[in-house]
């Protein structure tokens, strides 16, 4: 291993990947648009659905403290709409997207006061199952306490509710590991995939042998690349996360290991991928069959532990798992100790596809 | 001088072809030596077994003193290769390949001398995909001199050349020689071997039909010369009557083998004494090209008939 020829080596690829363009696209502008867009669809669906009040029942005690009592409960967001009937509310509603409604009919007071059964209604709009679903709850239980008010009851049984960890995490928290695994996964696989064919196919690696660079230090350069575009990447991703989504990450050295070693294993899976192959053609087709069942089944978009227990196992025997497993166990729980044979299960499967790749990779043919 | 490359009953089979079928040679040190032949006579085949890029199947091989296929990475430092069609990396400048090839050999080559040797400097900072497969030609040739090279590989080197391009080719491997170095060509183009090469080989079918000096391989194998004039019967009627030599009239053009040099005086005396005008004659002489031609022809003639190969 000679520093000068990788670091020729090195500056060549970079320049190559620079100048093509798509290559830099797939793995610095993607993963940014891939965590904008999964920030912006489900960060939205965290805030509190907004009901919207029509109050017919004009500042009665009862209606006051129903109001109290729904918001009280800080699962919907309550808007007054003034000077609505029952059938004009209905209509407004029609006309609000998304939009569910509490219609407190005049009399309401009184009926409360007197001990009368009475009715409020309700609008819900079937499309958006789970706002109309949080609206529900938070009536039911608004009412539950006025009823129990009205008997003059103390509630006996209670329930408080903790996350685990102490932190509550939303999605975007799990997305940014996801996300990181997922480029490095794909920006070397594909890339090397297709140069490891292809340059076959050109001569080029013919041409290379006629010089005193190895097979060893080429994909040495190959790794150091594809090592510092995923520290970049990581880097924009995890600064998006904070920066416009709130993630609350750990952000320690102790993700170094995983950043170094997922492209180590991946650029060396690509050129086995590639050398494999005959032509590009088939090279392109044995990646995928490798790639898109990891790209999906490891953590990247979706928990594992949100799946079924078969393909949970199955899961287990992509080395990607282990990866965004252990980039989680570090930015998210903290737990060393799950991190660290995380990292000894990639480190083991990197070294022996590095060296099956060196095996299975000529520069010339036999 | 020692032998630069030595060739002994080398063989290669692909399957059930035999692409080179037990061939015979050696270079000397310092000299061009041309490897001929026609499309698919295995040019390319031996060229890549001296250069340590395929295996043989039988025979033996030096190059340097050393086996090509074993001791490649040795060799590879001694020697430079253009192969038949070069390709390099798309996005890269001609400047960026010298130094990047510099690096890979330990050496700090001046990418501007080398690009001027090859007439490329205007193409200096644009992207190999964009140059012209003459460029890019010239290219190969540049990177094939980085590391000073013993033994210079040029596998159709002036192929696609526009002929002052072809030209500038020709200046690189003349200067070569004057260095010392040994050239390697092959090539489809007979002058271009006739005029470089110290030897030639002419290869067919795996097989090497002629080896030697172009003038002599023109000496033994090319026709006499002969007087060719601009005129009618009446030059061929009285030249036949008047000296024995072989006579031949087409197109208004006539033709007078000449046995010997001498002879050309009998031809001028015998028109001279029967008074018969004359305007222009020149003296037509075989060219490898010709040979070549007619070589390959005749085992391509041989081979229909089933004769055996001389
Ligand atoms: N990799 C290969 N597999 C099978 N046959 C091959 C291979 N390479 C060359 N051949 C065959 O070997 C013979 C010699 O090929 P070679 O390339 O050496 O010819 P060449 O003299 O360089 O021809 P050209 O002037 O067209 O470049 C041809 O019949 C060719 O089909
Ligand atoms: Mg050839």
């Amino acid at each position: 291993m000679n520093a000068r020829r990788i670091g020729a080596d090195l500056l060549l690829t970079a320049r190559g990947y620079v100048r093509s363009g798509i290559g830099l696209f797939f793995s610095l502008v993607f993963p940014v648009i891939l965590i904008a867009l999964f920030g912006l669809i489900f960060s939205t669906g965290s805030s509190p659905p907004t009901l919207y009040v029509a109050n017919a029942d004009h500042n009665s005690a009862a209606s006051e403290a129903l109001l109290a009592a729904l918001n009280g409960t800080g699962a919907v967001h309550v808007q007054f709409v003034e000077g609505q009937t029952a059938a004009g509310f209905s209509a407004y509603l029609g006309r609000q997207q998304d939009s569910i409604g509490l219609l407190i009919p005049s009399g309401f007071g009184d009926a409360y006061a007197n001990g009368t059964p009475f009715n409020l209604s309700l609008y819900v709009n079937p499309g958006d199952a789970a706002a109309a679903g949080a609206a529900e709850g938070a009536l039911e239980a608004a009412v539950n306490e006025l009823n129990l008010a009205h008997a003059r009851a103390v509630p006996t049984v209670g329930a408080a509710v903790y996350q685990i960890g102490g932190v509550s995490y939303s999605y975007i928290d799990y997305l940014v590991p996801g996300l990181i695994g997922f480029s490095i996964l794909t920006s070397p696989m594909f890339a090397m995939v297709d140069v490891t064919s292809s340059y076959r196919k050109e001569g080029l690696f013919r041409q290379l042998s006629l010089t005193p660079l190895s097979r060893a230090e080429w994909l040495t350069a190959k790794i150091l690349w594809y090592t510092l575009l995923t520290l970049v990447s990581a880097a924009l991703m995890i600064g998006m996360g904070y920066l416009f989504f709130g993630a609350r990450l750990q952000i320690t050295a102790s993700i170094l290991p995983f950043l170094v070693l997922g492209p180590f294993l991946f650029v060396s899976l690509g050129m086995l991928a590639g050398s494999v192959a005959k032509t590009p053609e088939s090279a392109a087709i044995i990646g995928n069959i490798i790639t898109f069942p990891m790209m999906f089944l490891s953590g990247t978009f979706f928990p594992v532990s949100s799946f079924s227990p078969p393909l949970q196992s199955f899961a287990h025997l992509l080395p990607l798992y282990y990866i965004i497993d252990g980039l989680e166990a570090v930015m998210l729980y903290g737990n060393t100790g799950r991190a660290v044979l995380d990292l000894a299960v990639v480190a083991v499967i990197a070294v022996v596809i590095f060296l099956a790749a060196i095996v299975a990779f000529r520069w010339r043919e036999t | 001088m020692g032998a630069a490359i030595e060739v002994h009953g080398l063989i290669k089979s692909y399957g059930t072809t035999r692409a080179v079928d037990g061939i015979e040679f050696s270079v000397p040190v310092g000299q061009v030596f041309a490897f001929l032949g026609p499309n698919g006579a295995g040019k390319t085949t031996t060229t890549e077994i001296l250069e340590g890029l395929r295996p043989r199947t039988g025979g033996e091989v030096r190059v340097l003193g050393l086996d090509p296929w074993t001791e490649g990475a040795r060799l590879h430092r001694r020697i430079g290769v253009i192969p038949q069609e070069f390709h390099f990396f798309e996005k890269i400048h001609p400047r960026e390949a010298i130094e990047y090839y510099g690096a890979l050999f330990g050496l700090r080559p001046d990418p501007r001398t080398l690009l001027e040797r090859v007439h490329l400097t205007d193409k200096a900072d644009a992207k190999f995909d964009t140059l012209s497969g003459g460029q890019k030609q010239k290219l190969g040739l540049a990177l094939a001199l980085v590391n000073n090279p013993e033994i210079c590989f040029l596998d159709e080197p002036t192929t696609g050349l526009d002929p002052q391009a072809r030209r500038a080719i020709w200046e690189v491997i003349q200067a070569l020689r004057a260095e010392g170095r040994t050239v390697f060509l092959t090539t489809h183009y007979l002058e271009e071997a006739e005029l470089l090469a110290d030897q030639v080989a002419i290869i067919h079918r795996g097989r090497i039909i002629v080896h030697g000096p172009p003038a002599a391989i023109v000496a033994a194998h090319g026709r006499p010369d002969r007087l060719r004039f601009d005129g009618g019967p009446e030059i061929a009627a009285v030249l036949r009557r008047e000296t024995p030599l072989s006579v031949s009239l087409r197109d208004h053009e006539v033709d007078v083998e000449l046995g010997v040099p001498a002879d050309a005086r009998r031809v001028f005396a015998a028109l001279e004494r029967a008074g018969v005008p004359w305007e222009r004659f020149r003296i037509e002489r075989d060219t490898l090209e010709e040979v070549f031609v007619r070589l390959v022809g005749r085992m391509d003639d041989g081979v229909l008939k089933g004769e055996a190969a001389p």
